[in-house]
């Protein structure tokens, strides 16, 4: 499967793929998207990856175990509900600041963690399956 | 209780986790000698127990409490009386001790921080477990005294001995934890008492209810197992593949006399009834006469302890199952002394076995000169044991005599079954505290000397105890043993406890049973041969019974698997997709729910494009001649699906569902490499007619369920709530998005929880292959 040009055009698709999915992910609460539509877009543009270049770059870029990085994202969605917990309210109720930027009004919120733990999540687990489907030998 | 002052008690309870958690950092900074400063948490517990001695002495019971879980009725309280305190008062005490030894005994050892951290955890369930009241805190401590247990005996990992015996004490306790459960929700469920402490108010007009024997059976199961009673005894001897200080913990202080502790506990509601006189003797009694038995026949000091424990905890069962107070006197006076003098001679063992590099009563000997303080403290810890005049163990047997010999509810065969078992105890007590140090010392002990002074100041102070605890009889019986006896027997029982020697019928029976204990270490050696004899004559015994149902529940499970699912994939596959359809089919044919067909079909050209692009799709997995080209086919017809969803109004489902359908496809592909792509469909025509069958009843099903659906008329109360709250209340237009993060926010947390350890599941499975693939892997390279 790793003809020339695909494997010449795979790094900036997986690039462009995994910007996307960041985009995809943070647009998520007003427009169409969200972390796990993004998670499954940043999987993609690694399967995409591995399947250019073999599984062990793909291992070497994400510098993390993908089940780790799983890992790391239920972690942060299940704390993204605890601070609402310290304030008396139910567990995960979202919070909303709106600290100014750059003169810039941002809205944050523990919601916006949660979906990045979702997107963590999805991503490291499809990941984690597709790269060792790939790199089991023959 | 006011409500403004700190409640101490719930501080000192939460004290050894707090240490628990800080103990791997102290090992760190300041090595072995942090067991000083870590001692110092149960050293506190201890001197604040000794406090409230007064005031419950007095009758006041303390208690308090806060709700845990309101609407379930759940509290987190705790009930602080004579049995209680008793009971803290040892944990706390004897886990000093624990403490110093356990930071001279494992000095060196690797994991000697995260040891710290497993028995100061320990304690805190422990500690938990004695003055919890409600019955769910009660039930929580219980279950963690067995997690932790299971950590500690566990804690040589390495050795599959050490393994199997956590795993087994786990099994065990936390098998008899759940029937305590059980028993525990039928009391909060059925007879609406929800602590001990209403529970107590009952009193023995509880007898009388019709739920008063499930509850004890229930009960009695969860005590029996923790306490080691017959048949349930061999994970406590298995339980010395821990590290010595735990058996001393363990057998000592704690654990095992949890399930005594509770059978203490419920006496005065449970206790005095037939049932209760004739079930506790009987397993008492046997596991008694079986422990000492199974004492007497080893020659490794720690099991020769071990075996001791069952048959004092059998002591302990038989004389609570008595309800008779003169009995019961001796049992709370016995559990004391057995507390001091057994977590003494375990820690003494423990030395003898650092100093001298076995635990083998044949190879020791003659260590006495060489280890003054440590044959001192084990000769008086035997003089204990044995029920020698001047110590608590010698008043613990005359007022259990007196007790099973006037009292109420006994029997001459309970009186017979005591005598002996403390008989052979006594030759047990001195096989271990007297025989290492006497006789002709072997070549390969001259190395031996005395061990640090963490290792003997243990043995010793326990030594001391139990005799300061007889001299000083009228502390001992007005602070402790008094209130503990109130809390048990209730009444105002007097106890009578005086160092004085009585001249009675009890005192011949102690006569007799010297008798039998003196014979008994003497004629040690053919004894010990005559019962290894039988009982490698009867062969068979619960522990071995343990393995065989361990085995039983492994090898019929296997077969449950290998029946249910044979690894042939079409056949799971038609399995599950025939139940689809006749789920989906049957209700319509036979409750003759056929939908109406959608009136009209006016759709634009370029949705008939979309389904026309899904029809070919559907078309070309069909015919297609490779697995490859299957899959894409599949892939065009399921981006076909994505864009009838983007084109009726769903963006966000349209989006997941090419995400989703791409990454299916990459993934179908990866495995499906694995069973060559190029393969074609080699399945025969009654094949492909079942397939094509079964899956046109699950599509025209499906198709059905789903006009029949939308005939209904559309109940938009949900999507109107949150068309109109997420902006509000979420501050987020995209009302699906809104409803993951936020509104469902819980389900998604359990969802993401689901993938990822779906994720893990696949993994293990490619990590570790089938042992059919390995076999023919390993064929494959012949």
């Amino acid at each position: 499967m790793s003809t020339v040009i695909f494997r010449a055009i795979a790094p900036y698709l997986t690039a462009l793929m995994v910007l996307f999915s960041v985009f995809v992910l943070l647009r998520g609460h007003n427009n169409p998207g969200g972390g796990f539509i993004g998670g499954l877009i940043a999987a993609s543009a690694f399967a995409i990856y591995g399947i250019a270049y073999g599984v062990p770059p793909v291992r070497r870029a994400l510098r993390f175990h993908p089940m780790g990085i799983a890992a790391f994202g239920l972690v942060l969605a299940a704390l993204a509900g605890v601070p609402s917990l310290l304030g008396g309210k139910p567990f995960l109720t979202a919070l909303w600041a709106y600290p100014k930027i750059f003169g810039m009004e941002v809205a944050v919120s523990t919601a916006t963690f949660f979906d990045i733990g979702v997107y963590l999540v999805v991503l490291g687990t499809i990941t984690s399956v597709a790269l060792s489907l790939e790199e089991r030998e023959r | 209780m006011q409500e403004s002052q700190i409640d101490w008690t719930f501080l000192v309870m939460a004290a050894p986790f707090l240490a628990a958690f800080v103990a791997p950092l102290l090992k760190r900074l300041l090595g072995s000698g942090a067991s000083w400063i870590l001692a110092a948490a149960p050293a506190a517990m201890f001197v604040y127990f000794l406090g409230l001695i007064a005031p419950i002495a007095s009758g006041s019971v303390i208690a308090n409490g806060f709700a845990w879980a309101p609407s379930l009725q759940i509290n987190f309280s705790y009930r602080l009386d004579g049995l209680s305190l008793l009971f803290a008062l040892l944990v706390s005490g004897i886990g000093t001790f624990i403490l110093i030894y356990a930071g001279a005994y494992l000095k060196g050892h690797a994991h000697q921080g995260r040891f710290f951290s497993f028995i100061l955890l320990f304690m805190g369930a422990m500690q938990g477990l004695v003055l919890a009241d409600d019955f769910m805190t009660l039930f929580v401590f219980w279950e963690l005294t067995s997690i932790t247990s299971f950590l500690l005996i566990g804690f040589d990992h390495t050795r599959e001995a050490a393994r199997r015996a956590a795993l087994q004490a786990l099994v065990i306790t936390a098998g008899g934890g759940l029937c305590l459960l059980a028993g525990l929700l039928i009391m909060t469920g059925l007879v609406g008492v929800h602590s001990m402490s209403e529970a107590i108010a009952l009193g023995s007009s509880f007898a009388e209810n019709p739920y008063y024997l499930p509850v004890l059976i229930l009960l009695l199961g969860g005590a029996f197992t923790k306490s080691a009673q017959f048949p349930f005894h061999s994970w406590l001897a298995n339980a010395m593949e821990a590290p010595t200080p735990v058996s001393a913990y363990l057998h000592s202080a704690t654990m095992v006399k949890a399930g005594v502790y509770l059978l203490l506990r419920v006496h005065p509601f449970m206790g005095e009834t037939v049932l209760w006189t004739t079930i506790l003797p009987l397993f008492g009694g046997a596991t008694l006469l079986a422990g000492t038995l199974l004492a007497l026949r080893q020659t490794d000091l720690k099991l020769i302890l071990a075996y001791t424990t069952v048959a004092s905890l059998g002591l302990l069962v038989m004389l609570t199952g008595t309800s008779n107070e003169t009995a019961i006197l001796g049992a709370l006076v016995y559990l004391l002394a057995h507390s001091l003098f057994k977590g003494g001679l375990f820690m003494m063992a423990g030395s003898v076995d650092h100093e001298a590099g076995t635990r083998d009563l044949r190879e020791l000997g003659g260590l006495g000169l060489k280890m003054p303080v440590t044959f001192l403290s084990g000769l008086v810890l035997a003089w204990a044991m044995g029920g020698l005049f001047v110590t608590l163990g010698f008043f613990a047997k005359e007022a259990m005599y007196e007790g099973l010999l006037h009292g109420e509810g006994t029997t001459p065969v309970t009186l017979g079954v005591a005598v002996l078992g403390n008989g052979l105890m006594f030759a047990a007590a001195f096989a271990v505290g007297l025989l290492p140090f006497i006789g002709k010392r072997p070549e390969n002990l001259s190395g031996a000397h005395e061990g640090p002074i963490g290792l003997w100041i243990g043995p010793l102070v326990l030594a001391c105890l139990s005799v300061v605890g007889i001299v000083f009889a009228a502390f001992t019986q007005e602070a402790l043993i008094g209130p503990t006896l109130a809390a048990v027997a209730g009444a105002e029982p007097h106890p009578d406890l005086s160092y004085a020697i009585h001249v009675n019928e009890a005192f011949a029976a102690s006569g007799v049973t010297w008798a039998i204990g003196i014979l008994a270490l003497l004629a040690l050696r053919p004894v010990r041969r005559g019962l290894a004899a039988i009982l490698d004559a009867i062969g068979w015994s619960p522990d071995r019974g343990f393995d065989q149902l361990v085995n039983g529940l492994t090898t019929g499970s296997a077969a449950v698997t290998r029946f249910i699912q044979n690894g042939d994939l079409e056949r799971y596959l038609s399995i599950t997709f025939t139940v689809l359809a006749l789920a989906l089919v049957v209700p319509l044919v036979v409750f003759g729910e056929w939908p109406h067909a959608p009136e009209t079909f006016a759709l634009a050209p370029h949705e008939w494009a979309v389904m026309g692009l899904a029809a070919v799709g559907l078309v070309a997995v069909i015919v297609a001649e490779n697995r490859l080209t299957a899959i894409v086919s599949l892939g065009i017809q399921g981006f076909a699906v994505a864009l009838i969803y983007m084109l009726f109004g769903a963006p966000d489902l349209s989006f997941t569902q090419f995400m989703v359908e791409t990454l299916s496809v990459v993934i179908l592909a990866l495995v499906m490499t694995r069973l060559s792509l190029m393969t074609a469909d080699r399945r025969n025509m009654f094949q492909r007619a079942k397939d094509g069958t079964i899956a046109l009843a699950c599509g025209i099903g499906t198709a059905a369920l789903l006009i029949a659906v939308t005939n209904q008329p559309f109940d938009s109360r949900l999507s109107d709530f949150f068309a109109e709250h997420s902006r509000t209340i979420a501050h987020g237009r995209n009302i699906v998005n809104v409803i993951i993060v936020d509104f469902r926010g819980l389900d998604t947390l359990g969802e993401i929880a689901v993938v990822m350890i779906t994720g893990l599941a696949i993994l293990a499975l490619l990590r570790f292959p089938a042992p059919w693939r390995q076999t023919r892997a390993v064929e494959e390279e012949k």
